[in-house]
């Protein structure tokens, strides 16, 4: 938009001539007289080219012809009150000729001038230390916060588990439906997918031993066990972490969740509670169904490329993938839910009163709980195989 | 600087048409402003007045009817005019609608880091200055928008409003949502800068203390129609039904019988 304007600026309709300065020398005098319209978009170049003008003239008197100025603001006039004034910090004793109009003008400028003195900005020299410092401070408030919420959800949360009633079974449904049934068709775009690539890198090397009838087994386990799991929770955490942020970051700008405290509805057992436990039933939910998609993405590649026909692949599959690596996928879906709902609703409460924030937090939320999710599925891993699982 | 003279029409509205979708809202609307006064749009709610004010500012465009603003026709408008016209008035929006993620010299510094070439401690010196003239206080300059009051917020989007020096300035109810003391001080400032500025300015306003005590000459819509337009003393004998609602309702009497 400004780059539109600007460059219309260009040819202005109304007959208004650029600032100008002539700066004329003698020996130990200077006449600086200004033409023009000294005006804010008439100043131009002038204002650059001002300082280079000005800047070899020192200890000389110097007098200011103003008044063949056509038209002054008052960023014209500040223009002005900051060359002078640099002038004078380099001994030059300046007489200005100024018509009665400029001269009021000056008096408005020169009365509202801020008072300088700069406070609380370090020095050059300190500033990475003092970034260091406020973002060390940041991050500890940050975590004290994150830890007062989770706090404060847990007991929300037990309490709702010992008094089902409270719960709002309406929000809890409604967002099953937003998170779990109108995921289906990405959940099933990709987990397809991913039931293709594994199957298909995997035949090109299976085939080599002639083990092709091992692509059941491969593609069981990985599926079930680990891709499935996982990219149904980072599919989720973009879609739905991402909305949870956006959600309520919205109702804090717009100070409804201020309005739902003074009613006496805590936002937690209205707003979040409902979401974690709507999201601990839907992930499950979809990585069930990302499985049976990402196996048979598996089942067409192996009937197409290796010849196995669909009886024969869901009969090995029976018989050599053990129902517990099909359990562990899907016990990790609670555990990662709980991840991503958590941290989307405490990145919405984290949002300020100003719009910026709530693209900053939607980011920073879905980030979180994407790493969040990757590094609890790791954990996981280990555990599982430490127990011999 | 521009001086005083209501004979010389800085804005000129000509049997102007309105109309969302079914909803006529303006059927042929006429009226002047002078340069340099402070002229009023008064009228009940869903009257217009915003609507006219936002087609004055090239927000919206009506139906029929002109709008000339400083010799421009706003219907036939090149992009150049445009731009140009743009940098001429301030708007000083009802809820302040400063941009949030920046601070007030911030946004106050906007227009001019934009559209002017100025050295950057130049235009911070400027950004500070108005912030004084509108009777902030300078730590103010420093404040994000959701850390100011209302009335710091009203004065603050002021204070954007008259960065580039504008000669005219369109205020959407200015005084609304503050207290009497701060309403006051703020139409109280109007008068200082128009003084001051040589502005012209257009205010909708329902805040009939405004009206006693700052505005020039006023318009009162009612009907689709402007059906009192002129002083005080001429609109209030007018016989109209929305005239006499507004004036000689109870706070209206209150208003006449300590003030005039």
């Amino acid at each position: 938009m400004s780059a539109d304007a600007a460059r219309d600026a260009k040819p202005p309709p109304q007959q208004a001539t650029p600032a100008r300065l002539s700066v004329e020398c003698d020996t130990d005098r200077c006449r600086l007289r200004a033409t023009g319209s000294w005006t804010a978009t008439q100043l131009g170049e002038l204002a650059g080219r001002m300082a280079r003008q000005l800047n070899t003239i020192k200890g000389r008197a110097v007098t200011w012809d103003l008044t063949p100025i056509e038209q002054i603001d008052s960023a014209g006039m500040m223009l002005l009150l900051h060359h002078r004034n640099l002038l004078k910090q380099r001994g030059c004793n300046t007489e200005v000729l100024q018509t009665p109009e400029q001269e009021a003008l000056e008096q408005l400028v020169t009365e509202n001038l801020p008072q300088t003195g700069k406070t609380g900005t370090p020095r050059k020299v300190l500033r990475p230390v003092a970034g260091v410092g406020r973002a060390t401070v940041g991050f500890l408030l940050g975590f004290q916060n994150f830890l007062a919420f989770l706090g404060e959800n847990a007991v929300v949360l037990l309490h709702s588990l010992f008094h089902p009633a409270s719960l709002r079974f309406g929000a809890i449904t409604r967002n099953i439906e937003e998170a779990g049934v109108r995921a289906l068709p990405i959940i099933t775009l990709t987990s397809f997918l991913i039931g293709v690539v594994i199957a298909y890198q995997g035949a090109v090397q299976l085939q080599k031993f002639g083990a092709n009838i091992f692509i059941v087994d491969m593609i069981g386990i990985a599926v079930t066990r680990e891709l499935a799991p996982l990219i149904t929770a980072i599919v989720v955490a973009g879609r739905t972490g991402s909305a949870y942020t956006a959600q309520l970051g919205v109702m804090k700008i717009t100070e409804e969740i201020d309005a739902m405290r003074v009613m006496g509805f805590d936002p937690q057992q209205f707003l979040v509670v409902p979401r974690i436990f709507a999201l601990m039933i839907a992930l499950p939910l979809l990585i069930f169904f990302a499985d049976i998609i990402g196996i048979l993405g598996g089942m067409v590649v192996a009937h197409l490329h290796l010849g196995i026909s669909w009886g024969e692949f869901v009969q090995r599959l029976r018989g050599v993938v053990a129902v517990k690596h099909y359990w562990i996928g899907i016990f990790k879906g609670p555990f990662f839910a709980w991840l991503i709902a958590v941290v989307g609703c405490y990145r919405g409460f984290q949002v300020s009163h100003n719009t910026e924030s709530i693209g900053h937090y939607t980011t920073v939320s879905v980030v979180n709980s994407i790493f969040l999710v990757i590094a609890c599925d790791a954990l996981f891993s280990v555990v599982f195989t430490q127990l011999g699982i | 600087m521009a001086i005083h003279d209501p004979k010389e029409p800085v804005i000129q509205v000509r049997d102007l048409v309105t109309r969302f979708g079914a909803n006529l809202v303006h059927d042929g609307v006429s009226l002047n402003v002078g340069r340099g006064e402070i002229y009023g749009l008064m009228g009940g709610s869903g009257s217009g007045k915003s609507t006219l004010l936002r087609e004055m500012i090239l927000l919206l465009r009506p139906q029929g009817g002109s709008i000339r603003v400083l010799g421009h026709d706003l219907t036939s408008l090149s992009r150049a005019d445009a731009a140009w016209l743009r940098r001429q008035w301030g708007v000083l929006f009802q809820a302040g609608a400063l941009y949030s993620s920046l601070t007030v010299a911030q946004n106050v510094a906007m227009t001019l880091r934009e559209y002017t070439r100025l050295p950057k401690n130049v235009i911070d010196r400027l950004a500070r200055m108005k912030i004084r003239l509108v009777g902030l206080p300078d730590k103010a300059a420093d404040l994000y928008p959701a850390q100011l009051s209302g009335g710091m917020v009203k004065r603050a989007a002021l204070a954007r409003a008259l960065a580039m020096d504008p000669q005219l300035l369109f205020l959407d109810e200015p005084t609304s949502g503050l207290d009497p003391i701060s309403a006051e001080a703020f139409d109280q400032l109007i008068l200082k800068l128009r003084k001051m500025l040589g502005l012209t300015v257009v205010m909708v306003t329902h805040d009939l203390d405004s009206i006693f005590t700052i505005v020039d000459r006023f318009a009162v819509l009612g009907d689709r129609k402007v059906v009192a337009e002129g002083t005080l003393d001429e609109v209030i004998r007018q016989p109209h039904p929305v005239v006499k609602e507004f004036f000689w309702g109870a706070r209206g009497r209150l208003r006449s019988a300590h003030g005039q």
